[in-house]
């Protein structure tokens, strides 16, 4: 397949351009997501291609934009819905929880909602207070609705088409740090990478770190830099509902040693969940305690204390070396 | 049975002072030469606090910053016509609001230097930190008014927002607490016309704001946001009816935001040049100069003096800021809970212990 550089940002503009010609049904909707192209402008371009009834610039309400996509969805629309900060789906959040989440257990499958929500994801920006919240676990913690975090633009580009294809809500998780960070070779042509499914970012021999997101890169690139000292293999998540377990487990029992890194704060983390999986069906295959390494419990700071909250590179490094000295 | 009407209502607008400065003599508040002038010396600090500040941003000295040119008489004569013991509940584009209740130049310059320090007001200043989630902070406003009425108090709380706003949830469950409880607050709108690239005609097919509060149960009006003492005189008025128990108030001020939504954001992507023009021509610093002149109390050595003491406050807030603002880790961690639970106190240690290790590694 011919291939393009692309960064994040055009890695998803050119899914959605793509997806919109394929299915009539799907229509963009969010907070200046038309003329303006979106603050991120992952939008940009669309609205002036599709019209201003399929890329919709909505009212200010993101319980409104998520409310009428359930009714749009159930409809037989394919809503593609977009909070404009992670930390501004909260006012969305009896919409998705309460409804798009049961729709489909609650009528016994009469109604579904087939909708995407996406939401810029994670800090490291500098951005403005609660512009960057970790709302992963108030949707992994929420089952019917699938929740995806790519980590690189290939991957967001073939996992937004399969959310387009879905038959259940899905949260796409975007690392709003990665938007512009690098380019991929990304296949102009559509392809998809299937939901469900975590991949081995890189192969290794003595520890196994598991991460999603913006983490990843931070991981693959504490990896090459450890090498010469610790063979890592990176297990990149990409869906965190449901989970792939069997690449989870399989890597964990193939190194013993595990190392589990989120943005997200530490008690009730998603970190918790693996560790306690892992503890679940490979414990007999460790050689040490399973490492955490996260934001610690305090409210996403902001941009001054920034660099003390997210993970780095040096943290990740010393929880390896915990877990392959243990 | 002929079809009868069930409720009628109507939407005034004041106007005090014309674009030229006239003043309209029926409505005019009457203010001492004394408060007039004090009124001018913040809107001129608020202005030129602002201008620094989209400077100080595009030098990598601030972080995102939300410019306020074009609301000073929104936030200015509002608070004015506040009693040192009322609260103010502000949005995010509140710069001068918070200028007028007193808050310091070095606190408000904390915040948009990324420190939480910027959003603790000084004991003597009662004001909400900044709110970034839309609409969201207008409740508790209501909260505010509504317990100051149960405690018998007099203290009322005033609630900024924008036209954007209105379209949240939150928004008619405060209109609809207040008109219900009967709080002692106003809701002070600010619609400039765009919420980032929506103009208000795509935010709401309503043909005013104000009449929202009507459905509401609230007393509701429209003034002119660029006239500082329409904003006073509503804003006095309102709070002497919530003194009185008399309810809630809904001022909708129709406004401009000259400038960018925020530094992040290029509005000529989607509003015209024409359109800003002619509200800068509106301009509610500079009208309410033309008043001062024609009212002989204002001169060319007065703006001098003025505009120096304002750069004075502007430079020195600055500079203390910047000269204490170094991030610290047990910052992250004091003031998430009354008494730092043991297990938070191990993650300090923890972190501590790395910064530590960071530090002998030569990072």
């Amino acid at each position: 397949m011919p291939v393009e550089k692309m960064n994040l940002v055009q890695a998803i503009n050119a899914c959605l351009a793509q997806e919109m010609e394929r299915d009539p049904n799907i229509l963009l909707m969010g907070e200046d997501v038309g003329v303006d192209g979106g603050v991120f402008r992952v939008t940009d371009g669309l609205q002036a291609k599709f019209g201003p009834e399929r890329v919709v610039d909505s009212p200010l309400a993101e319980s409104g934009i998520a409310g009428t996509a359930i009714g749009m969805a159930a409809y037989g629309m394919r809503p593609v819905i977009e909070m404009q900060f992670d930390g501004f789906a909260y006012f969305a959040l009896h919409q998705l929880v309460l409804h798009a989440a049961k729709m489909r257990n609650r009528t016994r499958g009469r109604i579904t909602v087939p909708l995407v929500v996406r939401a810029p994801f994670g800090g490291g920006i500098r951005a403005l207070e609660l512009h960057c919240e970790p709302i992963e676990i108030s949707f992994i913690n929420t089952p019917g609705i699938k929740v995806v975090c790519p980590s690189n633009p290939y991957d967001a580009k073939g996992l937004l088409a399969s959310a387009l294809q879905e038959k259940d809500p899905v949260l796409f998780l975007e690392p709003k740090r990665l938007y512009r960070a690098f380019k991929d070779d990304v296949p102009t042509e559509r392809f998809t990478v299937p939901i469900g499914e975590a991949k081995i970012a890189r192969e290794g021999k003595d520890v196994t770190i598991i991460s999603y997101g913006a983490m990843t890169r931070t991981c693959l690139n504490t990896a090459d830099n450890i090498k010469s000292e610790i063979d890592c293999e990176v297990v990149d998540l990409r869906t965190l509902s449901p989970l792939d377990e069997k690449t989870i487990l399989d890597s964990a029992k193939k190194t013993g040693r595990v190392v589990v890194v989120h943005e997200a704060p530490k008690s009730g983390g998603f970190g918790g969940e693996l560790a306690a999986l892992i503890a679940e069906k490979a414990l007999m295959n460790l050689q040490a305690p399973i490492q955490r390494v996260t934001a610690p419990d305090v409210p996403v700071p902001l941009a001054k204390l920034e660099e003390f909250y997210i993970p780095d590179e040096f943290r990740i490094s010393r929880a390896i070396r915990n877990a392959m000295h243990f | 049975m002929p079809i009868k009407t069930s409720a009628e209502f109507k939407i005034e607008y004041m106007q005090i002072l014309d674009e030229s400065g006239n003043v309209d003599a029926s409505l005019d508040p009457k203010l001492s030469n004394d408060a007039l002038l004090e009124i001018y010396r913040q809107m001129l600090l608020a202005r030129t606090f602002d201008r620094k500040c989209m400077n100080l941003q595009r030098q990598g000295r601030m972080f995102t910053y939300i410019p306020v040119e074009g609301q000073e008489a929104c936030q200015i004569g509002s608070c004015f016509a506040l009693e040192k013991s009322d609260w103010i509940v502000p949005a995010f584009r509140e710069t001068a609001a918070y200028i007028a209740r007193g808050m310091p130049i070095k606190t408000l310059s904390y915040y948009w230097m990324g420190s939480e320090k910027g959003n603790s007001a000084p004991k003597d200043v009662n004001a909400f930190p900044v709110s970034i989630p839309v609409g969201s902070q207008m409740l508790h406003a209501v909260g505010i008014g509504w317990a100051a009425k149960l405690k018998k108090h007099r203290t009322i709380a005033l609630t900024f927002f924008g036209d954007g706003a209105t379209s949240e949830g939150d928004f008619y469950e405060a209109i609809n607490f207040a008109g219900v409880f009967k709080a002692q607050m106003i809701f002070l709108c600010q619609n400039n016309g765009w919420a980032i690239s929506i103009p208000r005609s795509k935010q709401t097919a309503t043909q005013t704001l104000a009449q929202k509060g009507i459905a509401a149960g609230i007393y509701s009006l429209q003034v002119d946001g660029m006239d500082v003492l329409a904003v006073y005189k509503a804003t006095k008025d309102a709070a002497e009816r919530a003194r009185k128990g008399e309810g809630a108030t809904l001022i909708e001020c129709l406004t401009y935001r000259l400038g960018p939504h925020s530094t992040s954001d290029d509005p000529k992507k989607y509003r015209n040049q024409e359109e800003a023009d002619s509200w800068k021509k509106k301009d509610p610093v500079d009208r309410f100069k033309l008043y001062l002149q024609k009212k002989g109390i204002w001169n060319e050595a007065l703006e001098q003096k003025l505009q120096a003491d304002a750069d004075a406050l502007v430079e020195n807030g600055i500079k203390e800021a910047e000269g204490d603002n170094v991030p610290k880790l047990e910052d992250m961690f004091d003031y998430v809970y009354a008494e730092m639970p043991l297990v938070l106190k191990e993650q300090y240690e923890e972190l501590k212990q790395i910064e530590n290790e960071k530090k002998a590694a030569g990072e």
